[in-house]
């Protein structure tokens, strides 16, 4: 029974296949093709790079799906924070151009996924003694049962095979519906009820192992479940995405598919799993912030004659001031107080600026955080009392006494309160940082309170989470409080929000 | 079209990225698909490799592994911050030079006449100390030249980078150009701790070494450490991979793990339980709030 094992044959070969098969004048078009759309994702690939990589996929085999991956890989991209993005233009670029769908095509390749199929289908059907055999003739448990076995003996081919037969079956994908793969992913998922999957798999080892297991063998046999599900998913998203390039074209596909890079990512629309990326992303950033300040701190311009320095080195010259010296200034650090608003909307953008500023407070000399929804707690010593910023954060969000009256957003009553109990502690040394969209939902601004922080501090900013196009609409009073402010800045993601911070320090 | 490989003097070291995997894994370095394909393109391409990755992944190990199964002496050029030409290039050894104008004076002919003779020859090979990376282009022998933890030096010092790496040369002003006696394979590792430059980068192939997958790190357990049995070994490399999943300072590293196996081995220890990896814990991982927080995760919920 073909319908099984090809995979939209005919209709993909001829447009997509073609120029892996034309010959060098084919590939160098192919290559500048995938170099284009990487460019487009945002990635930056120079002419130099272009060029190695034509020059590096010359040796190497290209039936060698990996290594040409590598090759371009190691010539295009030099960040890793970078990979993903071109990890995805590669596989949707060169799904239908590389070897695993040649050998589909000439219908002799996977050998052992058809052979084990077969050996499957024969058990089901002997042991279920159905006539017409067939994995269309399965019933959704059968299914369900099989993909049980595969993932707990982690039996990759059977893994891929499944999660063809899984898209094939429950996606319902037909061709020219303009619908995004997330969609059929879910449809996918929904089906096949993967986290119920983890528990009874989870039972099934209980059964299998004769003895208690002790709570560290389980959780450890439960984070390999969890990791091989996590590559059946991969293998659904990667067949769907075949399936799409087959019906779209390459190109389309890219385009539906393209991401931001974790560092243009905005907090407030996060995905959960941009969330993920952007916190890994936030940490390498931090070394890398700190290790700026601490340079720029110290090889500052040349300051006035260092005397005694330049008498000292004027020795080896035999008492001439040969090689005059100079004081090199240590601009003083600042102290910081951070007033966050972290009500629902902005939330996002509030913990990663107090992630950044605590990952680097010894750039500071000092640092104290306010956080508000309507009513406002200092939350300096969550921060202080731990040296996990995680925990503080969390600490933050469900410890913090936040909340005055209804737990909307107030800026007026907030800056008040802060203004009545702070005054004190804002001086000519503290640079003090508003977090927040301004979205006082009409309340009182009191804004004579930015006013009065603004004559008392070395500087105010403001950092708003909003697309500078949103300021000023709806409830947003930004404008009202700005005018007060040395600044508004706009901070949508990590790389405005690295940037402002930069020229804090 | 100007795609024809250029033709190289030098033959290449490997025939295939299997082969190179083949003979990394002979002296105990195991490689996954993309160190091995790197290695295998830089030599054919005769460019450095910027090796990138978190501490304690194997960077520096790679260089070292290379150079051993290619029989080539191994030139290390550590960076740090304040390094300067006189340090990684070369430096005029003046001591040599005064001593050399000192004779001069001492025979007692009329010095100012031959001051160019004399000029000329105190800025020859001479008085010349070479340093590491003059020492890498210079050297008759094959050479694989490792300039480890380039991020620590400034942005500008990256410059005298640049020349060697792109085109295996040194130019000093008063010699002129020396050119490499043969390309050595050139290794550049970086902790990632501020962005190299672009112009450095463009020059360099490209590798991101994380940590090992579950499988990998297996192997290398079991490679490293003689006489580990299958069943210790899986074990160590499993709770591994958990604790690298929290949220950790710094996450154990390969030559942590190692010695964490060969600690249980030590101890003889067969089969880790609770109360063995809550106190071996501090060999893994070097921070108490790190260690706090993974003996939380460990303990029964």
């Amino acid at each position: 029974m073909p319908g099984l094992f090809d995979r939209d044959g005919p209709r993909v070969t001829n447009a997509a296949t073609q120029p892996a098969t034309g010959g060098p004048g084919g590939m160098l078009e192919l290559l500048n093709g995938f170099v284009v759309e990487l460019r487009n994702a945002g990635l930056p690939v120079s002419l130099t790079e272009n060029l190695d990589a034509m020059e590096a996929v010359q040796h190497i085999p290209l039936e060698d799906r990996e290594a040409f991956k590598y090759a371009l890989g190691a010539t295009l991209i030099k960040n890793h924070a970078h990979w993903r993005s071109f990890e995805t233009v590669f596989e949707v670029y060169f799904s239908l151009r590389g070897p695993e769908y040649k050998i589909a095509e000439d219908g002799d390749g996977d050998t052992d996924i058809d052979e084990l199929w077969r050996q499957m289908q024969d058990l089901q059907q002997q042991s279920e003694g159905k006539g017409q055999g067939g994995m269309d003739a399965l019933t959704p448990e059968e299914i369900a049962q099989m993909l049980m076995q595969a993932l707990m003996n982690g039996d990759q081919g059977l893994m891929r095979a499944m999660a063809k037969q899984a898209v094939q079956r429950f996606a319902g994908m037909e061709p020219g519906r303009p619908v995004g793969g997330t969609y059929y992913l879910y449809r996918t998922l929904r089906n096949l009820d993967l986290d119920n999957m983890l528990d009874k798999m989870m039972d099934a080892t209980r059964d299998e192992i004769p003895g208690e297991m002790t709570p560290l063998e389980e959780r450890l046999e439960k984070e390999e479940y969890e990791d091989r599900i996590e590559k059946f998913k991969g293998e659904i998203e990667a067949e769907i995405r075949r399936r799409l390039v087959a019906d779209r074209g390459a190109e389309a596909m890219a385009k539906t598919l393209r991401k931001p890079l974790p560092e243009d990512v905005e907090f407030v629309h996060a995905s959960r799993d941009e969330m993920v990326s952007l916190k890994k992303a936030l940490y390498p950033l931090t070394r890398k912030l700190a290790a700026r300040l601490a340079r720029k701190r110290k090889h500052g311009r040349k300051g006035p004659l260092d005397f005694r320095n330049t008498v000292r080195h004027s020795l080896s010259y035999g008492g001439v001031p040969a090689e005059p010296k100079f004081k090199y200034p240590r601009p003083a650090k600042p102290e910081l107080i951070v007033i966050a608003d972290i009500s629902g909307s902005v939330a996002a953008f509030a913990r990663f600026t107090l992630m950044l500023v605590y990952a680097i407070q010894n750039q500071f000399s000092k640092v104290r955080s306010f956080v508000f929804i309507d009513g406002i707690d200092e939350v300096t010593d969550y921060f202080k009392s731990t040296e996990d910023i995680q925990e503080a954060i969390h600490r933050v969000n469900t410890e913090a006494d936040v909340v005055w009256v209804d737990g909307h957003s107030d800026y007026g009553h907030a800056f008040e309160v802060f203004w009545e109990r702070h005054k004190k502690d804002v001086g000519p040394k503290a640079t003090v940082l508003l977090l927040g969209d301004a979205r006082n939902n009409y309340h009182a601004s009191q804004s004579w309170v930015v006013k009065e922080i603004q004559q008392k501090a070395r500087h105010v900013y403001w950092l708003n989470p909003e697309p500078k196009s949103y300021w000023n609409t709806g409830d947003s009073i930004v404008g009202e409080y700005g005018t007060y402010t040395d600044g508004v800045y706009e901070c949508r993601n990590l790389r405005q929000l690295e940037g402002f911070v930069e020229k804090l320090a | 079209m100007t795609m024809t490989p250029e033709v190289s003097t030098a033959e290449p070291r490997f025939e295939s990225v299997q082969q190179v995997r083949e003979r990394l894994a002979d002296v105990n370095y195991l490689a996954d698909e993309g160190i091995a394909g790197v290695a295998y393109l830089a030599d054919r391409l005769q460019k450095p490799i910027l090796v990138e990755g978190p501490a304690g992944t194997g960077k520096t190990q790679l260089a070292k592994s290379v150079a051993e199964i290619t029989g080539a002496r191994l030139i290390r050029l550590q960076c740090y911050e304040g390094l300067d030409e006189s340090k990684a290039l070369y430096e005029w050894n003046y001591k040599k030079q005064l001593l050399r104008i000192q004779t001069e004076k001492g025979e007692g002919g009329d010095q100012s006449g031959d001051w160019t003779d004399v000029k000329d020859d105190i800025f020859s090979d001479e008085f010349l100390l070479t340093r590491p990376l003059l020492e890498a282009i210079t050297a008759d022998e094959p050479v694989v030249l490792l300039i480890d933890e380039v991020d620590r030096v400034e942005v500008e010092t990256e410059a005298l980078l640049l020349e060697i790496l792109s085109d295996y040369q040194v130019s000093i002003p008063e010699l002129g150009t020396i050119e490499a006696k043969q390309i050595p394979l050139v290794f550049l590792t970086s902790n990632n701790t501020r962005e190299l430059s672009e112009a450095l980068k463009r020059r360099c192939l490209y590798l991101h070494v994380d940590y090992p997958h579950l499988e990998r790190e297996r192997e290398i357990v079991l490679a490293k450490t003689p006489g580990i049995g299958e069943n210790l070994a899986d074990q160590v490399a499993r709770i591994v991979r958990s604790i690298r999943q929290l949220d950790l300072k710094k996450s154990p590293s390969v030559s942590e793990t190692l010695d964490w196996a060969r600690t249980l081995m030590l101890l003889n220890i067969e089969t880790i339980d609770e109360q063995t990896a809550k106190e071996t814990l501090n060999i893994l991982l070097k921070y108490q709030t790190d260690i706090a927080k993974a003996v939380k995760e460990l303990d029964v919920e």
